[in-house]
Formats: C-alpha cells, sequence, structure tokens
C-alpha cells in the first residue's frame, strides 16, 4: 500500500438527498472517503445504507429529480466532478473512472454484440481506430480470462455464463486504463465457485495494472480477502474506516461489532447460537441529528439520541463515529 | 439431539428424479429435457434440518418442491411419514398438505399484497380446519405471537412490513396447520446480514419447540453448517455428498465439495491470506446435455478417465457418508453390509 502517496479519488463532505411524493430521504449524509493509486478500499454496509448512491453520485449516474446532490466535492484530477460540465463529466466516467455493476446481464445491452460494447469506450474515450479498438478488445478479453477471445468478440451477451459476463463487464471498465475502477457489488450475483474466479482475476489485475479499486460490498468475507482498508456504512454516513486487519481484528463501532458476530463461519468454531442486531435498520425520513445506529445499539447512552457523532481518529489510521468507548466497558 | 433412541425416518426419498421436456419448432415437438433434479436419494430424520446445498441451477430448489409434490415428478418415490406419495393425485396430496409446508425465497413475492396478515396467516385454517370465527383469530394472534409479529399488526398489508417480517408471516403461515415437515427454499437470502440471524433463530427455536423437522435449502454455506444437522450437496442435478455437518466440513471429500466449500470467504484477513483455494476452471454444463459419465468430470481438478466413461455410485463410504464419487471406488468393505437393506438402486443406467 503506498501509504504516502497522494489520493487519486477524494470525496468530502458528500450529501445526497432523494425527493419523493412522501418526502425527502437523506440516503447520503457527509460522507468522505479517499481512496490511493494501487489501493482497494472496501465499503460494506446492507441495502439502504448509501453505498452505491454514495458511488453513483460521485459520478453523476444518478436521475435527477428525484436525486439531488446537495453538498459536497468529489476530487479528482485536480477538478471537482460535482462542478464539470456533462461533457467533461461523460469523458472521466468510463474513461478515467471505470465502473462494474452487481448484475451483468442488466448492465450488457443484450441487442450489441460484446465486440462493439468493448469497442465502444475505446473509440470514443481514446479515438481509436475499428483496426486497434478489435485489436485492443481482443487483448481485454484476454486479460480478464476469456478463452479463444477474438472469437467471441462476435458473441452476444446471453452467449456468455453469467461468470464470464461479469469477466465482459470488467473488461469494459479496464478498457480505457482507468486510474480508478468502482465495482458494486460485482460478485453478488455470482455462485461462490465462479465468485472466487473473478476476486482471485481482480487481485491479479490489481498487480498489473496497478490502479485505485472502491469495492462495494455487503459479504464481510470478500472484503476482508482483497481489501487494503475498509468504511463501514450504515444509515447514509461512514461510521467506521480502518486498515483490513484493524478492522477486523479491532472493531470499534458497536455496529461493525455486531456484524462480525452475527455471520457464521465456514471454518473455525462452530458458534451455538448466532447473535443477533435485533431491530431494523433507520428510515431516512430527515437529516440526522442522532446517531442512527441508536436503537439497534447495546452501548447506546443518552448523548447517542441528542448528537450525530462525528468520525474521530483512534489511531494506526483508525476512525470511528461513535460516542462508546470501548476500552471502557469491555 | 436424539442419539439414544433409534431415530425414525420421516421423510424417505429414492432415486427422484424431475425432468422438464424441451419443446421446439413450430409444431412444438418434444426436442429434449432438462434434467433439474436426476435420481437423488436421500432420507430425513425427525427433528433433524437436512441441509442442501449447491450452486444456482444445480436443482436444489426443483428437488424440494418435487419433494413436497408441487409437481408431477418423472420418476421416484417419496415417502413422507410412512405414505409414498409419488403418485398421489391433487385431491389426495391436498389431505397430505397440512403436515407437509413450505417457506419460500422471496417474502415479497410468497405473500399476497392484497391480503392482510391475519389473512394471510389464516387462509391454511379456512382451507383445512373449521373454525368458529374467534376459534381461528385466537390461532391467529397465537401464530403472530410464536414467530414474533406483534397482533396489533394483524390487520396490514405486506408492503408495511420490512424483508425481515414478511419472512416472519411466511413462517406464521406455514406453521399454522402444525406441520410436521417444512421445506425452507432459501428462506433467508433476500435479507440483510442483521436480519439473516433474527430468522435463523426463529426457526431454530419454532423447531426445538414444535419438533419440526426441516429440508432447508439455501446456497450459504456457513450458514447451513450453523443450521444443519446433516447436509446433502448438489451438483448438476445429483447429490455429490451427504454427511453429517462435522463430517463434511471438516473433511470434505468429493472433489467438489471441497472446491465449494475452500471459495467460501471468511471474515477474517488472517484467514483469508493463508486459505489455500480450490479454483474450479469453467462453469457448470447445462443440466439439458449433461456431461457423459460424472456430471462434475469437466471441471473436476481430479479426474480419472473412468470418470468420463462411468457415472459414479452414489454409495455410502463410511458410516452415515455417502458420495457419488470413483475416487472411493475401491472402498467397498464399508457400503457392502448395508447394500441388503437398503433399496437404493445403483443410481442409473450407463449413458449413452
Amino acid at each position: 500500500m503506498p501509504d504516502g502517496a497522494a489520493p487519486v479519488l477524494d470525496v468530502r463532505d458528500l450529501k445526497t438527498v432523494f425527493l419523493t411524493r412522501s418526502g425527502e430521504v437523506h440516503a447520503v449524509n457527509s460522507v468522505s472517503f479517499d481512496v490511493r493509486p494501487g489501493e482497494l478500499l472496501g465499503v460494506v454496509g446492507e441495502s439502504g445504507s448509501g453505498k452505491s448512491v454514495t458511488m453513483m453520485s460521485l459520478i453523476g449516474l444518478l436521475p435527477s429529480p428525484p436525486a439531488e446532490v446537495r453538498e459536497g466535492q468529489v476530487l479528482f484530477g485536480g477538478r471537482d466532478l460535482l462542478s464539470v460540465d456533462a461533457d467533461t463529466l461523460r469523458h472521466i466516467r468510463g474513461g478515467r473512472i471505470g465502473f462494474v455493476f452487481q448484475d451483468p446481464m442488466t448492465s450488457l445491452n443484450p441487442v450489441f454484440n460484446v465486440g462493439f460494447q468493448i469497442m465502444e469506450p475505446l473509440r470514443t474515450h481514446m479515438g481509436l481506430g475499428k483496426k486497434a479498438a478489435r485489436d485492443r478488445a481482443v487483448e481485454l478479453l484476454e486479460l480478464v480470462g476469456i478463452p479463444d477471445a477474438r472469437r467471441r468478440l462476435g458473441d452476444y451477451p446471453h452467449q456468455f455464463s453469467g461468470g464470464m459476463r461479469q469477466r465482459v463487464m470488467i473488461a469494459i471498465a479496464l478498457a480505457c486504463d482507468p486510474e480508478v475502477l468502482i465495482a458494486d457489488e460485482p460478485t453478488t450475483a455470482l455462485d461462490v465457485t465462479i465468485q472466487a474466479q473473478i476476486l482471485e482475476l481482480v487481485k491479479e489485475l490489481r498487480e498489473k495494472l496497478g490502479m485505485a479499486i472502491v469495492w462495494i460490498t455487503h459479504d464481510l468475507g470478500v472484503i476482508a480477502g482483497i481489501a487494503d482498508r475498509v468504511m463501514v456504512m450504515y444509515g447514509g454516513q461512514v461510521v467506521e474506516q480502518a486498515p483490513v486487519r484493524e478492522l477486523f481484528g479491532n472493531p470499534r463501532h458497536p455496529y461493525t461489532r455486531a456484524l462480525l458476530k452475527t455471520v457464521p463461519h465456514v471454518r473455525g468454531e462452530r458458534a451455538k447460537r448466532l447473535e443477533v442486531i435485533q431491530g431494523q435498520p433507520p428510515i431516512l425520513g430527515a437529516p440526522p441529528d442522532a446517531c442512527p445506529f441508536r436503537d439497534r445499539c447495546d452501548h447506546a447512552f443518552d448523548r447517542c439520541a441528542r448528537e450525530n457523532p462525528q468520525r474521530r481518529p483512534v489511531g494506526h489510521g483508525h476512525d470511528v463515529a461513535c460516542f462508546w468507548d470501548p476500552a471502557h466497558d469491555g | 439431539m436424539l442419539d439414544a433412541t433409534p431415530r425414525k425416518k420421516l421423510v424417505e426419498v429414492r432415486d427422484l428424479k424431475m425432468h422438464f421436456p424441451i419443446f421446439a419448432g413450430i409444431l412444438r415437438r418434444r426436442v429434449g429435457e432438462v434434467k433439474a433434479v436426476d435420481g437423488v436419494t436421500f432420507d430425513i430424520y425427525e427433528g433433524e434440518t437436512l441441509g442442501l446445498v449447491g450452486e444456482s441451477g444445480c436443482g436444489k430448489s426443483t428437488c424440494g418442491r418435487a419433494v413436497l409434490r408441487l409437481y408431477e415428478v418423472t420418476e421416484g418415490s417419496i415417502t413422507i411419514d410412512g405414505t409414498d406419495i409419488a403418485d398421489w393425485s391433487p385431491e389426495e396430496l391436498r389431505k397430505m398438505r397440512p403436515t407437509m409446508q413450505m417457506v419460500f425465497q422471496d417474502p415479497q413475492a410468497s405473500l399476497n399484497p392484497r391480503m392482510t396478515v391475519a389473512n394471510i396467516i389464516g387462509e391454511p385454517l379456512d382451507e383445512h380446519r373449521a373454525l368458529s370465527k374467534k376459534e381461528r383469530l385466537d390461532r391467529i394472534y397465537e401464530l403472530m405471537d410464536h414467530v414474533g409479529l406483534n397482533r396489533d399488526f394483524a390487520n396490514r398489508y405486506p408492503h408495511e412490513f420490512s424483508g425481515g417480517q414478511r419472512q416472519r408471516i411466511g413462517i406464521a403461515r406455514a406453521l399454522a396447520l402444525n406441520p410436521k415437515f417444512i421445506v425452507c427454499d432459501e428462506p433467508i437470502a433476500a435479507l440483510d446480514v442483521s436480519i439473516q440471524a433474527q430468522v435463523v433463530n426463529l426457526l431454530e427455536d419454532l423447531q426445538n419447540e414444535f419438533g419440526l423437522t426441516y429440508l432447508f435449502i439455501s446456497h450459504d454455506l456457513s450458514m447451513v453448517r450453523h443450521i444443519a444437522t446433516r447436509v446433502a450437496v448438489m451438483y448438476l442435478g445429483k447429490i455429490a455428498e451427504l454427511a453429517p455437518r462435522e463430517a463434511l466440513y471438516d473433511e470434505p471429500l468429493h472433489p467438489y465439495t471441497q472446491a465449494l466449500l475452500s471459495a467460501v470467504p471468511e471474515p477474517d484477513p488472517a484467514l483469508e491470506a493463508k486459505t489455500e483455494r480450490i479454483i474450479l476452471k469453467g462453469d457448470v454444463p447445462s443440466p439439458s446435455n449433461p456431461p457423459r459419465g460424472c456430471n462434475f468430470c469437466t471441471r473436476c481438478p481430479q479426474v480419472m478417465d473412468v470418470c468420463r466413461e462411468v457415472d459414479p455410485e452414489f454409495r455410502e463410504v463410511r458410516p452415515g457418508r455417502y458420495v457419488a464419487c470413483h475416487l472411493y471406488a475401491d472402498t467397498k468393505s464399508a457400503a457392502a453390509p448395508n447394500a441388503a437393506r437398503s433399496t437404493r438402486q445403483p443410481s442409473e443406467p450407463l449413458r449413452e
């Protein structure tokens, strides 16, 4: 991990609100994070925690209305992506920032063959000619481990299996040598044996290409295997952030601690009974003026209902948004 | 759990096949079949949870539905509580339904959005029991208490509930007629991590309270390790391995089980760094055109010549451990004494 390097993507105080018929939904509340070149940042959270909306907001992929990015800065290549014009943004998106989504079937266009879909960004963003784009497309498919690449360029998405389609998506995202790759639950729709193949591929590609990766998932196991640093989101906020071993070895936020205890393991000790996090995730109807986890928290006290805790550093590159100190009462 | 008394088999499935026809052309002629379940054999003992795991498309859900006779099965026998229901007519099956129930994967899709919670839970009572209004409502309240739903919500509609609570409604409905056997088809797959544990604990509590027997279908190997007594691993329509939980997770015998378990990521970075993964090459073949010989021979890291020719027999290689793999072909001694009493058939004639 190149610790000293300047972040390639720096997000500050991002706030995104959805305007719905039944009022505002504060989906992302003052989210800040950065990624450095060559680093893999894991983002963990449950559905509704704001992890996908955060990533969609920062490259302008949310439809507005109903979405509205209210505040914040997204610094990338010396510019604030929230204030650049649509044309510039389009060139950055797909060119310098690549995207991989959860479901490869719905994010590939069924009426074009995959060759066309890989060549499209190469021709628009990099201005390659037909021949050069085709050669590069073959190279990319080989890179992501699709056998018989040249022939398969003419195949349509439905002719590929789920794992192969996700490889095609990764090839498209990598087409223009992006500086940042944002992967939103890229293996969630896949079977475990296929997931293992994709994770192996991503580890390999990262070493080879050295780009920064933001990897969104709800699966703590996947994070443990590939991330350098982890950010935990809950109720539209970042509640904890730390290097991967520090986070798993010394979790500070009651939500992270509970989450780690609630998942069963396939190896090692088998718990007699699963630990439960009582209650439901919050509904984000208003800007938060209290800790979003307080209703489900075993350690909540009166201050948690009065104030929303800010992230504070606790050493070892670790920060946590919580008033409770595990050192005081174990 | 029930180690002292000889355990009673509640469910016995023998050589169950569920093939779906493929029609093509303007005459809709039958051109082939999808062998979704292709000769599976297993027992479920009273009070236990049999975990049925496998990847998508392996036939585990079809198997669960076929066992409850939600399909006309192609071949095989299904004995539940002493009666073979494989050939029963829908009318005969109706009488059997109260003993065997199902909890579905997607609580959004399996609950009627136009019915109140009380009517959803009460529907099986209307169908199978003649209760007075008061008795019916009392029973609904009782069921809601059992699954941890607030009685005040009885007149609400499914969309007013969260995913975890909806799954509780589905469980209450399954419990309404005091069943003995429940097929849980991916009951937690659609739920968030923090909600999964709530539902799994509820299923365990209900099992202890009412002595329920579960067939727990899931792709989540960690959760199955937690909840199951014994585990069956399916691959491409067949059971590759069936064993007690500890044995299967500590020492998987079938190469597919080994690969599957090694592929599960552990939420522990130190352990992850050490884990040696068996990465399987390629994809699962199509169930309409399975490979000759062993189903797994196209991806097996330990494949031998015989695997491409002969379909391995599913047999007991150690007490209580069943494997369909040629690697264990010479361990005949353990299987031979059982051959006489078992109704197990050689899994299938050789495929051409």
